[in-house]
C-alpha cells in the first residue's frame, strides 16, 4: 500500500518485477492466456471430434420418437412420443421425489436432531447412533439395501402389511381405501416399490444431516435463554417455539439449504433402485442417439435450476427468519 | 451429571426414568430396541447364508487381478503394514498425545489383532492366505513396537526424512499394482473390489487437497480474473450432481481430447472424482482462509515477505488447521462417492458386489452382502473421522475444541 504513490522518477529505479501495479496484470494476463489455450485446445478438439463421428451439436433429434417407456410418470407418456417429453416426464419424476424427499427429511431431521436434547438418555443416545450410523454408509449402498432387501422382499397378495387406510405390498404402496381383486391390491393411489425405495433412502440419509444442523441451531441459543423464559413462567414447549426456534432458525436455515441442494442432487441415484428419474431417461436417451454433448447440457442446465430455484425459496426463507432491525 | 454419591443404578433411573413419560419413552424404545436386535441376531446366525462372502473374497478385495500376479498386492500390503506400524510407534513415542491417548492405542492394538485373528477364520481362507495375514499382523505390531523401543535412538536429523517413506510407498504402490520396471502390465481393466476402492479413493484425496487449496486461494484473491475463473469453476462442479459428472467423464473426455490421448475409463473416473473433490475441498479450505483475521497477512506482508512466501508460510498453516475438520469431512465423503463408480460399469466393491449376485449361485444373497459393505464402509470412514479428530487434538493441544 505504502508504494502506491511512487512518483514517476523514481519508478524508474524500481525493476519491472517489483512494480507493484504491473505484476498483478502480469499474473492474470498469464493465467488468462493459460486458460483461454486451455479452453481453445479442448473446444478445438471437441469440434473436430464431433464432426468426424457426424455428430455435431443439434437439437432436431429431441422431437424423434423415443420408443421406450418411462415408467410412473405423472405426465402422460408412450414409447411413440418425442424424446423431449421423455426427458421432460424424468423431470417430473425428480421433482416429484425431491419434493417428497425435502418434506420428509425435514421432519425426521427436526425429530432425530431435537430428540438428541431429551432428557431422556436411551433417546438421546439413539439419536446419536442413527446420525454416526448413517453419515458413514455411503447413500448408494444405502438405496440398493433399501431397494433389493427391504422393498422387494415385502410379502404380496393376502400377507401384504395392512395398516388403516394403506397396503404396503410387493407391488408397491397402495392409498386410500385399497382393496384386493382376485389377489392383486388396488386403490386410487399407488406408489410403486422404486419411488419408496428412493424416497426412504433419501429422506433416512438426509435427515442425519439435517438432523446435525438443527442440532448446532438448537445449540446456538444459549442456555439463559431457556432458563430466562422457563422463569417467566413459559411452559416448555411455549419455549421451543416463541423462544428457542425463532433464535435457532436463524442459524438452522442456510445450513438447510446445502441439505436441501445435495437431496436434489442424491436424487440423480435414483436409477440404483429402478426408479426412472431424469438422469435415467437421460443415459437411455444418450445409448440409444449417441448425442452425448447435448444429453449432458440438458442434465446440467436441469440440476442447476433445480439448485438454484432451492437456494432461491431458501433465501427468502432467510431474510423471513433473520433479525430485523426496528 | 455427576453429583456425589450416584450409583450406576441411581444414575440409570436418572437417565431413563426421570419422568412418567420419559419411563414410557424408554421403555418403548428398549422395547423397540430389542425386537430389532433379536430379528437381526436370528437373521445373522439362522438365516443368513454367509457362503457368498466366503467363496468370493478374493474378488471382493482384487477383483479380476490375475493370479499369477498376486504376490505383488502381498508384498505391497507387508510394505504397507510394516510402514504403518513404524509411523505408529514413532507417533506414539511424541510429547503431547491426548488425554485418552494410552487407552485408546491399547484398544486399537487388541482389536487389530482380534480382528486378524476372527476374520480369516470366519471368511474360511485357505490355511496358506490366513497364515500370511497373521504374518502381516504380526510385522505390523511388531514394528509399532521396535519404532517405539528404539525410535528415540534413531538421530533426529534422520527421523525427519521418516515420512517420506509414505509418498515413496504410494509411488512404489503404483508400481506394484499397475507393472511396469520389469514388472508384468496389468491393465485398470482388471483392477476391481477394495483394491480399485482404495485406489481411487486415495489417488483422488491426495491430488484434490492441493488443487482445492489452490482453488481457495484463487477465489480469495483480489485479482479478478482468477477469482471469477475460480468461482466460476467451483459453483459448476458444485451445482452438478457426481453421476452426472462422471457419465461426462466417461462420454465426453473422449471428444476433448485428441484422438488415443484420453486416459483409461477407471482412470477418467479418478480425474472425475479428484477434479469433483477439489471444488467441494476448495470451500472447506475458504472457510478456514475466512477465519484468519486479515491482519496476519497484512502483518507478513509488512514484514517484506512476498505474496507466495507470506501465503505458504503464515497464512497456510493457520488456515489449514482451522478447515482441517471440513477437509476430513469431505475425503470422507469422497471415499464414499467412490461407490459411484459401479453405476458407471466399473467394477469396485459395490459394482464386485452386484457382479457377484448376478450369478444365480448366490442370486438373492442382498442382505448378506450389503450388509458385509454397510460395516466396511462404516469401519473405514468412522476411522478416518477419529483420526481427524486425533489429529485436530495434536495440532491444537492447548486450545479449547470450541476453536477447533
Amino acid at each position: 500500500m505504502g508504494q502506491g504513490a511512487i512518483n514517476p522518477a523514481a519508478a524508474g529505479v524500481i525493476p519491472w518485477w517489483r512494480n507493484r501495479r504491473l505484476i498483478p496484470w502480469l499474473v492474470q494476463g498469464v493465467a488468462g492466456l493459460a486458460l483461454l489455450v486451455l479452453v481453445a485446445f479442448l473446444v478445438g478438439n471437441l469440434v473436430r471430434n464431433l464432426t468426424s463421428a457426424g455428430l455435431l451439436l443439434s437439437w432436431s433429434w429431441l422431437g424423434n420418437p423415443a420408443g421406450f417407456d418411462v415408467s410412473e410418470t405423472l405426465l402422460p407418456f408412450n414409447a411413440g412420443l418425442p424424446y423431449w417429453r421423455a426427458l421432460a416426464a424424468g423431470l417430473v419424476n425428480t421433482v416429484r421425489v425431491v419434493l417428497a424427499g425435502l418434506v420428509g427429511a425435514t421432519v425426521l431431521g427436526t425429530l432425530v436432531g431435537v430428540a438428541s436434547f431429551s432428557s431422556n438418555g436411551l433417546l438421546r443416545r439413539l439419536a446419536r447412533v442413527y446420525v454416526e450410523l448413517i453419515r458413514n454408509i455411503p447413500l448408494l449402498l444405502q438405496l440398493v439395501f433399501w431397494y433389493f432387501v427391504v422393498f422387494l422382499a415385502l410379502p404380496g397378495g393376502r400377507e401384504a402389511i395392512q395398516l388403516p387406510g394403506m397396503v404396503l405390498a410387493k407391488s408397491g404402496l397402495f392409498l386410500i381405501r385399497p382393496e384386493l381383486v382376485n389377489g392383486v391390491w388396488q386403490a386410487p393411489l399407488r406408489l410403486t416399490v422404486e419411488f419408496g425405495a428412493l424416497l426412504t433412502g433419501l429422506v433416512t440419509y438426509t435427515a442425519a444431516f439435517i438432523a446435525e444442523v438443527v442440532r448446532g441451531g438448537v445449540a446456538s441459543v444459549s442456555k439463559g435463554q431457556w432458563e430466562a423464559a422457563r422463569s417467566l413462567g413459559f411452559s416448555p414447549l411455549q419455549t421451543l417455539r416463541r423462544i428457542v426456534l425463532p433464535q435457532a432458525l436463524r442459524v438452522i436455515v442456510p445450513g438447510l439449504n446445502s441439505q436441501y441442494i445435495s437431496l436434489a442432487k442424491n436424487s440423480s441415484l435414483a436409477v440404483a433402485c429402478g426408479y426412472t428419474d431424469l438422469y435415467s431417461v437421460a443415459e437411455t436417451t444418450l445409448n440409444q442417439t449417441g448425442r452425448a454433448v447435448e444429453v449432458v447440457l440438458i442434465l446440467l442446465a436441469a440440476y442447476l435450476v433445480i439448485d438454484l430455484l432451492i437456494s432461491a425459496l431458501m433465501n427468502g426463507l432467510n431474510q423471513l427468519v433473520q433479525i430485523r432491525e426496528r | 451429571m455427576n453429583t456425589p454419591g450416584s450409583s450406576p443404578l441411581q444414575r440409570l433411573r436418572r437417565e431413563l426414568f426421570a419422568s412418567p413419560l420419559d419411563g414410557l419413552i424408554s421403555l418403548l424404545l428398549i422395547g423397540f430396541l430389542l425386537a430389532v436386535g433379536l430379528a437381526v441376531l436370528r437373521w445373522m446366525l439362522f438365516q443368513a447364508q454367509w457362503a457368498v462372502i466366503q467363496a468370493n473374497s478374493t474378488l471382493f478385495a482384487v477383483g479380476r487381478y490375475p493370479v499369477d500376479q498376486q504376490w505383488r498386492l502381498w508384498l505391497l500390503t507387508s510394505l504397507l503394514a510394516l510402514a504403518s506400524g513404524l509411523s505408529w510407534g514413532l507417533l506414539r513415542r511424541l510429547p503431547h498425545p491426548g488425554p485418552a491417548w494410552p487407552r485408546n492405542d491399547r484398544l486399537a492394538v487388541g482389536l487389530l489383532i482380534a480382528l486378524a485373528v476372527v476374520a480369516p477364520l470366519a471368511l474360511q481362507l485357505q490355511a496358506s492366505v490366513q497364515l500370511r495375514w497373521w504374518l502381516i499382523t504380526a510385522s505390523l505390531i511388531t514394528s509399532r513396537w521396535a519404532a517405539g523401543r528404539w525410535g528415540q535412538a534413531i538421530p533426529p536429523a534422520l527421523r525427519r526424512w521418516i515420512p517420506l517413506i509414505w509418498p515413496l510407498l504410494y509411488l512404489a504402490g503404483m508400481v506394484l499394482i499397475s507393472g511396469g520396471l520389469g514388472l508384468v502390465s496389468v491393465p485398470p481393466s482388471e483392477w476391481g473390489g477394495l483394491l480399485l476402492t482404495l485406489l481411487t479413493a486415495s489417488f483422488a484425496i491426495l491430488l484434490c487437497f492441493p488443487l482445492g487449496v489452490l482453488l481457495a486461494l484463487g477465489r480469495r484473491s483480489e485479482l479478478p480474473l482468477l477469482r471469477g475463473a475460480s468461482v466460476l469453476y467451483i459453483e459448476f462442479i458444485r451445482g452438478a450432481p457426481l453421476i452426472t459428472l462422471l457419465f461426462l467423464g466417461q462420454n465426453i473426455l473422449g471428444f476433448l481430447l485428441p484422438g488415443g490421448l484420453a486416459p483409461d475409463r477407471v482412470w477418467r473416473a479418478a480425474w472425475v472424482l479428484t477434479f469433483f473433490a477439489a471444488a467441494y475441498v476448495a470451500e472447506a479450505v475458504r472457510s478456514g482462509l475466512a477465519a484468519l483475521p486479515p491482519g496476519q497477512l497484512e502483518a507478513a506482508r509488512s514484514l517484506g515477505l512476498p505474496m507466495p512466501l507470506a501465503l505458504i508460510h503464515v497464512v497456510l498453516p493457520q488456515a489449514l488447521r482451522v478447515a482441517l475438520p471440513a477437509t476430513v469431512g469431505q475425503f470422507i465423503s469422497l471415499l464414499q462417492d467412490t461407490t459411484l463408480l459401479s453405476l458407471i460399469g466399473l467394477l469396485d466393491l459395490l459394482g464386485t458386489a452386484r457382479t457377484v449376485m448376478a450369478n444365480p449361485a448366490f442370486l438373492g444373497k442382498n442382505g448378506e452382502v450389503y450388509l458385509v459393505l454397510a460395516v466396511l464402509f462404516w469401519c473405514c470412514c468412522a476411522a478416518l473421522g477419529l483420526g481427524s479428530r486425533a489429529l485436530e487434538h495434536r495440532l491444537n493441544p492447548l486450545s479449547s475444541p470450541a476453536q477447533a
